[in-house]
């Protein structure tokens, strides 16, 4: 299952690359999103899976699993939030002011207009 | 800190007061006050000279760093006391010279002294210091007030120019230089100069010898003006008359003379050095002579004559290298190359310091240097006149000034190379005297230029922006002095020898020099019809023939390409080291993101995947892997074609919708993976992002697929593809290699125990590990207020601030 996982995890990333190198501004958000989707996958799928009980001492279970990636997880999961909250409020901010979403005409360098 | 660093730091120290001084006393020229330091240093480091005139010498040290053996060590001897009565003898004169060269209300005089008295410091610090990292401290300030003092009319571009080109070659030099005393210090273990030059015969062997030698050689052929970085000397000629015969006369340039005397104990053994040192310098003197007759800019002579008579010192130092080969002091000739050295050192400082404020002095009574203006000057400024003869005659080697003389010992110290029997000097020994005649022939030459085409000839008034005249009494007094000296050396050049020559030269070559024991200098005007002599005389005739007849043969000089002059070369490779940066950094730096989304993907993919090629680092193991069960291959299904449809998707909604379908896909991965708390919040946070993304959906335009060339998408898959392969195979070989258990036991154990939960994750998030939490809430209440601020704040061009509703 955990080699299955990576290799889901893996394409997740492929995806993502591949929409970051387009030329949309929201397909480069989408991307961020299914590359922290596949971080998150990928670091559940590293602290082993279905090796256990839910982590709720209540189950009275012989073994449970990880709760350290779990709880690394719900950090990382939160601040993504975050980041892609600010990240779309730019994107939007940038369109009104700028009238693009092309990232080809949004190129940081005077010389090349 | 004793008296000696406390002299060193003077001018440093009298800089800083400077200004205060143009303020306060205005009425009186701040030249005045400045006077006075290198007055009184002249008369301080005159005390030492009967220590000098010993042998001995004198050790002071100043803690600086002492835990990297960094010391302030100044350190008094026979070479080390010539230049310091050369810096502030000469600083003196040129000081005074210019209290009546610079005008006191148009010039903007307290810049001018405060960059001459770090410069006179500099200098000071450099040939006393005994450790080589305050020698390249110093060296370094010499550089940069020397910079400061080229540009001093920094609204003329030539003087920027120069300025900037004298820079760019002496810091070069001067970088190669602390490279080669750290790689000295490393072969040596220490920075004292006397150490090193102690361990002498050991760094000889040493694999890294070469390269230190080198290197130092590289800071004083730049900083001393040596083929072929002496192109910056020329150019430095912007700088006001004083500065000339000031740094780029008897000084600076010398700093690299000192360097190459001062490391002559460790170095000069070897035979490279001198090969390198001789016969650089010997066609360096060639090569400027040659050159500078062609000048027809006084100043341009005069640079062109500095770095040729630059190059005769050089060539001689290498030359009395080959003395270290023999033994016994009595027969040993080569030390007369020394003698030599040390003597035309002195010599030179004095007929070019006063030849530079002669020129200076003719360009401030008639307004021009050009020689092609100048005529006839003869009976308007008969002083004038009279000083240039006894400059431009000495340094042509004519007697009775002390030019001669050491033109004489230049000649009879290229003679006797024909006797060595050392470094295959053999079969190129005849060349050696060869050279060193037809470069004196040029000096000659050029020599005669300065005085005759300006002094004799028709008088064109007419071309001249002022009415010349004699110069005033002050200005004449400085070259005066030097051209007294000239002639007092001339005739008594004894009163050199065991002041000053003789401890020079034993510190050059200390090793030869038994204990107890003085060289032999005694310097004779007459020594009968030796073959020297007749080379003095062959030269004068020669040359007086070419001067006449020169409008026959300058037609040479047509014959040298403009084009492939070292200047060009210079000029040509800056324009292309600026052009070749400008149009890489144009090539790599695009603009466009996805340029630089590339490079970061394509070396996170060439760097790990050579990292997991080299190492032989993948591993596959799937015995400790979890089975695979029917929903978990459902959900990947549902997972990959929302993903496929994100990809493929014509129109944003579908995109948006399919990214939801992502995210819940992935909290049901987590319900299978017993993960609760991750569920729900996956869950919660993935349909606020939605319902983020479809409000910004309004806004934002039609997923406009902007048209990606097929190349272009290619390109983009095959990263994305790599990028997918490296983290796959990077997972998989972590999860196949497990190098220790995980330390969740403790968490399971102690969860209820000691923290008083049950939800272990909960617990880890709020007690174990509370402080992640804290500063992921720092995180989203930042993202809150940084998205309130974009929405709200506008800022207008003009950076008014408005609020719009």
């Amino acid at each position: 299952m955990e080699i299955l996982m990576c290799i889901i995890a893996g394409l997740l990333f492929a995806a993502a690359v591949y929409l970051m190198l387009s030329k949309s501004l929201l397909r480069i958000i989408i991307g961020t999103g299914l590359l922290s989707h596949g971080t998150h996958l990928m670091l559940l799928t590293m602290g082993g899976l279905k090796t256990g009980a839910v982590p709720v001492l209540g189950e009275h279970a012989s073994a449970y699993t990880d709760p350290i990636p779990q709880a690394l997880i719900l950090t990382a999961i939160v601040i993504s939030f975050g980041v892609t909250a600010v990240f779309l409020v730019i994107a939007y901010r940038a369109y009104q002011e700028i009238g693009t979403d092309n990232m080809e005409q949004m190129r940081g360098m005077e010389t090349d207009d | 800190m004793s008296l000696l660093h406390w002299a060193i730091l003077a001018p440093f120290i009298m800089a800083v007061f400077v200004p205060f001084l143009r303020k306060k006393a205005a009425t009186i020229h701040t030249g005045w006050f400045v006077l006075i330091l290198p007055v009184v240093l002249f008369g301080i480091f005159l005390q030492y000279l009967p220590v000098t005139m010993n042998n001995s010498s004198i050790i002071q040290t100043a803690s600086w760093i002492p835990s990297l053996g960094i010391n302030f060590t100044a350190y008094v001897d026979g070479l080390s006391l010539l230049f310091v009565l050369l810096i502030t003898g000469i600083g003196a004169l040129v000081v005074l010279y210019s209290i009546y060269y610079l005008s006191k209300t148009k010039e903007s005089l307290h810049h001018f002294y405060v960059y001459l008295l770090m410069f006179m410091g500099a200098m000071l610090g450099v040939v006393l210091s005994d450790n080589v990292v305050t020698l390249y401290m110093f060296w370094e300030f010499t550089s940069i007030s020397s910079f400061l003092l080229i540009a001093y009319w920094y609204n003329r571009d030539r003087s920027r120019y120069g300025a900037m080109k004298s820079m760019l070659i002496t810091v070069f030099g001067g970088l190669m230089m602390l490279g080669g005393f750290l790689v000295l210090s490393i072969m040596g273990d220490t920075f004292s100069i006397r150490e090193l030059a102690a361990q002498a015969p050991e760094l000889n062997n040493h694999p890294l010898f070469l390269l230190a030698m080198i290197l130092v050689l590289l800071g004083a052929f730049t900083k001393s003006a040596q083929f072929p970085f002496y192109i910056w000397l020329p150019d430095a000629m912007e700088a006001p008359t004083p500065v000339s015969a000031y740094l780029h006369s008897a000084t600076m340039v010398k700093a690299g003379i000192y360097l190459v005397a001062r490391f002559s104990p460790i170095f000069a053994f070897s035979g490279y050095w001198f090969w390198i040192v001789g016969a650089v310098g010997l066609f360096t003197m060639l090569w400027a002579s040659f050159n500078a007759v062609k000048q027809t800019d006084l100043k341009g002579i005069l640079a062109f004559s500095t770095v040729s008579q630059l190059g005769l010192i050089m060539s001689l130092l290498g030359v009395g290298a080959a003395s270290l080969h023999f033994e016994s002091l009595d027969d040993n000739i080569f030390t007369t190359a020394v003698i030599a050295a040390v003597f035309h050192l002195i010599n030179h400082a004095t007929f070019k310091g006063s030849l530079f404020m002669v020129v200076g002095i003719i360009d401030h009574e008639t307004g021009t240097r050009d020689i092609r203006r100048l005529g006839g000057l003869m009976s308007l400024m008969p002083v004038t006149f009279t000083l240039s003869i006894i400059g431009a005659f000495s340094m042509a080697g004519l007697p009775p000034f002390n030019g001669f003389l050491s033109k004489e010992m230049f000649f009879l110290s290229m003679i006797q190379l024909m006797e060595l029997n050392l470094f295959n000097v053999e079969t190129w020994a005849v060349l050696f005297p060869v050279m060193a005649w037809i470069g004196s022939v040029f000096t000659f030459i050029y020599s005669m230029i300065i005085v005759f085409k300006v002094f004799t000839g028709k008088f064109q008034p007419e071309k001249l922006e002022k009415k010349p005249h004699e110069a005033p009494v002050g200005l004449l007094v400085s070259p005066s002095i030097l051209a007294v000296l000239v002639a007092v050396f001339g005739l008594f050049p004894n009163l050199l020898s065991y002041s000053l020559i003789q401890p020079a030269a034993a510190a050059i070559v200390p090793s030869i020099i038994p204990p107890g024991e003085h060289l032999d200098v005694h310097i004779s005007f007459w020594h009968g019809f030796s073959p020297e002599l007749w080379m003095t005389i062959g030269v004068i005739t020669v040359g007086i023939l070419l001067y006449k007849f020169m409008p026959k043969w300058t037609g040479i000089y047509d014959y040298f390409p403009g084009k492939v002059t070292l200047n060009q070369f210079y000029n040509s490779g800056l324009y292309a080291a600026e052009r070749g940066s400008n149009a890489i950094t144009n090539a790599y730096m695009t603009g466009f993101i996805r340029s630089y989304l590339v490079y970061i993907f394509a070396f996170f993919i060439a760097a790990l995947g050579f990292a997991i090629w080299a190492k032989d680092a993948f591993r596959y193991d799937a015995s400790a892997a979890a089975p695979i069960g029917l929903y978990e291959v459902s959900l990947i299904f549902v997972l990959l074609a929302a993903t496929i449809t994100i990809l493929l998707a014509k129109s944003r909604l579908t995109s948006i919708i399919a990214l939801g379908a992502v995210g819940y896909t992935v909290s049901l991965f987590f319900v299978i993976f017993r993960a609760p708390d991750l569920a729900l919040t996956q869950l919660v946070i993935e349909t606020v992002s939605t319902a983020l993304f479809l409000l910004c959906f309004y806004h934002l335009p039609k997923l406009s697929r902007h048209e990606e060339k097929r190349r272009f998408q290619a390109g983009n898959a095959i990263i994305a593809a790599g990028v997918g392969i490296i983290v796959t195979l990077i997972g998989i070989s972590a999860h196949s290699s497990k190098l220790f258990a995980s330390i969740n036991e403790y968490y399971i154990e102690n969860t209820y125990k000691k923290a008083g939960g049950e939800n272990m994750v909960n617990v880890i998030l709020v007690d174990f590990r509370g402080f992640d939490t804290l500063f992921e809430i720092a995180v989203l209440s930042v993202a809150a207020l940084g998205i309130y601020g974009l929405i709200k704040l506008r800022l207008e061009k003009g950076g008014e601030t408005n609020e719009n509703e």
